[in-house]
């Protein structure tokens, strides 16, 4: 892979970036106002309006404009209204939630969906096939969350086997026994993230599959005698890696959107929990700062799949 | 199967060369849906969920908004199913099952709406870039790119919250916000689709008999390039309903929906706040998911279907 390549990838998801930024600070303003919307509560009047000078709010767009480009090039993103703590704080306790969870069910859901992909494709129109299909259609149909609240009633409600929400039992102890607690939180989440995206990966799977089943350089090594299982893993799956990679690359943001109903629904403390509290409370920074971190997320998704790409596919390796 | 794949590629070449009008083309294309077992599935599962948006106001045992719906005492509030109430009650005591068929309208008609505001704009502008291309293609293509790497949910709460709060006197409320966010968020994959069958269109020699005949390039786009892209345009359209349908849900859910209307979502909103799942009132909150699951499901499966009918690329080889 040339470093031609990467400085073009990298640059495109700059750009991107950069737009980010300002469509981050005018869809706010757009939409809504935020010295109205977005500062909860019956305050007195000049407490309120010590606010809005204090955030600026009162000044021109292009001054505010100015003003968050350069407190964003320092890092700052705000405070929070509620916790009066940096966004940049809390957006640090959330992250690492937010990315625990997803990458533990996108591993998952990736590693198991593609398998099945494999398999349905390759036993195409059996039985297997067929099962395979109907189920992953049934899990992509249903709502991540609804999913979830079928494994609450189950597991946390009537079996009472796992907690039905939260990162941790608020009082609980330390050391191991805090991570084993956090163990336990995290299992139904990740179950219920795992098995709404798996349907993705295997209609992606599939799909990219059967169609390089039926090219001609596979039946030419069927003619000359391969082995299946052989031209199955050589032949077969290398092909179908690049548009797998794409595909999956484009589905990114989909994923982070069923993350944010789970963790509303497992009150888990990560981003998207972070976010439907930060809109309860009308607070203005952090919503902003959390669906800044929400695109960047989905960009560095982006990139990576875009590299990956880059290094999987000869004609762009070697271009 | 591979006898009706084939009849049902026989079809879709009809269709394909067949310049005989469109209704001509949709009575072709849904015989050979039908002959499809997807299709007829995803068919059966539509009328009957289109049955229960017409019907469903008229079978429900009481009108979930009229005051005579709520328990004032607080009796009956979240019963278990019984004789009188099928699902039970909810936190307001309201019949549950009442709320589930009234849902049924919101929920099909939001999806509907949401899928119809983004088929069109993504036709018009895959259109307009394929067809113009130059500059207009590669702003209209930036766009496209851009709406599409934004994530859709995070995006779609955003807007719903902030355009929410000045929603209460817009028709239909706070449904119709959500109509109008999933439907400004979602036309990014069709433009792509239609621009790209567009660009092989306006090659073709009628098209461009056209052209030296001196129509000009509005009448072009309407009359010569459209019917060609209609039929992926469709295929496409129906397979976004399911993912309106879905976002909707979602979005309710989120507490972003009209609490003062009913959909499955908004049901699963109130099922979720009032501890349904921790208390075992699986009467409450599994039929709405379930709902939705199956349109969902029905409108996956007779997108699917059409796209492979329409688009030989698609369909399978047997």
């Amino acid at each position: 892979m040339t470093w031609r390549v990467v400085a073009r990838r990298i640059a495109v998801a700059l750009a991107t970036l950069v737009a980010i930024v300002v469509f981050n600070f005018f869809l706010f303003r757009a939409l809504g106002d935020p010295a109205k919307d977005l500062i909860r509560g019956r305050l007195p009047p000049e407490v309120r309006q010590a606010i809005i000078h204090d955030r600026g709010y009162d000044q021109s767009t292009f001054t505010q404009f100015t003003r968050y480009i350069g407190d964003l090039a320092h890092g700052d993103l705000g405070t929070s209204n509620i916790s009066e703590r940096p966004v940049t704080d809390e957006l640090g306790d959330a992250i690492p939630n937010t990315l625990l969870l997803l990458s533990l069910s996108t591993v998952l859901s990736m590693v198991i969906g593609t398998r099945l992909g494999i398999i349905a494709a390759w036993r195409r129109g059996r039985a297997r096939d067929t099962w395979i299909g109907q189920s992953s259609l049934a899990l992509y149909s249903m709502p991540d969350f609804w999913l979830g609240m079928l494994f609450v009633g189950v597991f946390a409600g009537g079996l009472a086997w796992l907690p039905g929400g939260l990162k941790a039992t608020p009082g609980g102890a330390g050391g191991f026994a805090h991570w084993e607690d956090v163990g336990k939180h995290l299992i139904l989440p990740t179950l219920t993230l795992t098995l709404g995206e798996i349907g993705q990966y295997v209609f992606i799977t599939r799909a990219a599959v059967a169609e390089v089943m039926d090219s001609d350089h596979v039946l030419t090594a069927r003619a000359v005698g391969l082995r299946p299982l052989a031209v199955r893993r050589r032949h077969i799956v290398p092909s179908a890696r690049l548009p797998i990679v794409t595909q999956i690359a484009l589905n990114l943001g989909f994923v982070i959107g069923g993350a944010i109903t789970v963790e509303a629904l497992f009150s888990w403390p990560g981003v998207g929990f972070a976010t439907l509290n930060a809109i309860a409370d009308k607070d203005f920074p952090m919503l902003q700062g959390l669906y800044l971190t929400t695109s960047v997320l989905v960009i560095v998704a982006n990139l990576v799949a875009d590299l990956l790409y880059a290094r999987l596919d000869p004609r762009v390796r070697t271009q | 199967m591979s006898v009706a794949a084939n009849e049902a590629a026989e079809a879709a070449e009809r269709i394909l060369a067949s310049h005989t009008g469109a209704w001509g083309g949709a009575r072709s294309a849904l015989a050979a849906l039908l002959r499809t077992r997807r299709g007829q599935v995803g068919m059966v599962l539509l009328a009957v969920f289109v049955a229960l948006a017409l019907f469903g106001p008229l079978l429900a045992p009481q009108d979930p908004n009229a005051a005579s719906s709520f328990s004032t005492s607080g009796a009956q509030n979240l019963e278990a199913p019984s004789s009188v109430h099928w699902l039970g009650t909810d936190e307001s005591g309201r019949d549950v099952l009442s709320e589930l068929l009234y849902a049924a309208r919101i929920s099909l008609a939001v999806g509907l709406a949401a899928a119809i505001i983004s088929t069109l704009l993504g036709t018009l502008i895959g259109i307009v870039s394929g067809y113009r291309g130059g500059w207009t293609d590669r702003l209209l293509m930036a766009l496209d790119d851009w709406v599409l790497v934004i994530p859709f949910i995070p995006t779609a709460i955003i807007m719903a919250s902030l355009l929410g709060r000045r929603a209460q006197d817009w028709p239909l409320g706070r449904e119709s916000v959500l109509v109008l966010v999933i439907g400004a968020l979602g036309w990014a994959g069709t433009s792509r689709i239609v621009r790209s069958q567009v660009l092989t269109l306006k090659e073709r020699d009628y098209v461009r008999r056209a052209r030296v005949l001196g129509c000009s390039d509005r009448t072009i786009m309407a009359r010569h390039i459209l019917p060609g892209v209609l039929p992926l345009v469709l295929a496409n359209g129906v397979l976004y309903v399911s993912l309106s349908v879905l976002a909707e849900t979602t979005l309710s859910f989120l507490g972003l929906g009209d609490p003062q209307s009913f959909s499955w979502g908004q049901m699963l909103n109130d099922a979720y706040a009032a501890g349904a799942m921790t208390d075992g009132r699986w009467a409450y909150f599994v039929p709405p998911g379930l709902c939705v699951t199956l349109l969902a499901m029905g409108f996956s499966l007779i997108g699917y279907s059409l796209e492979e009918i329409v688009n030989p690329t698609r369909r399978e080889r047997a």
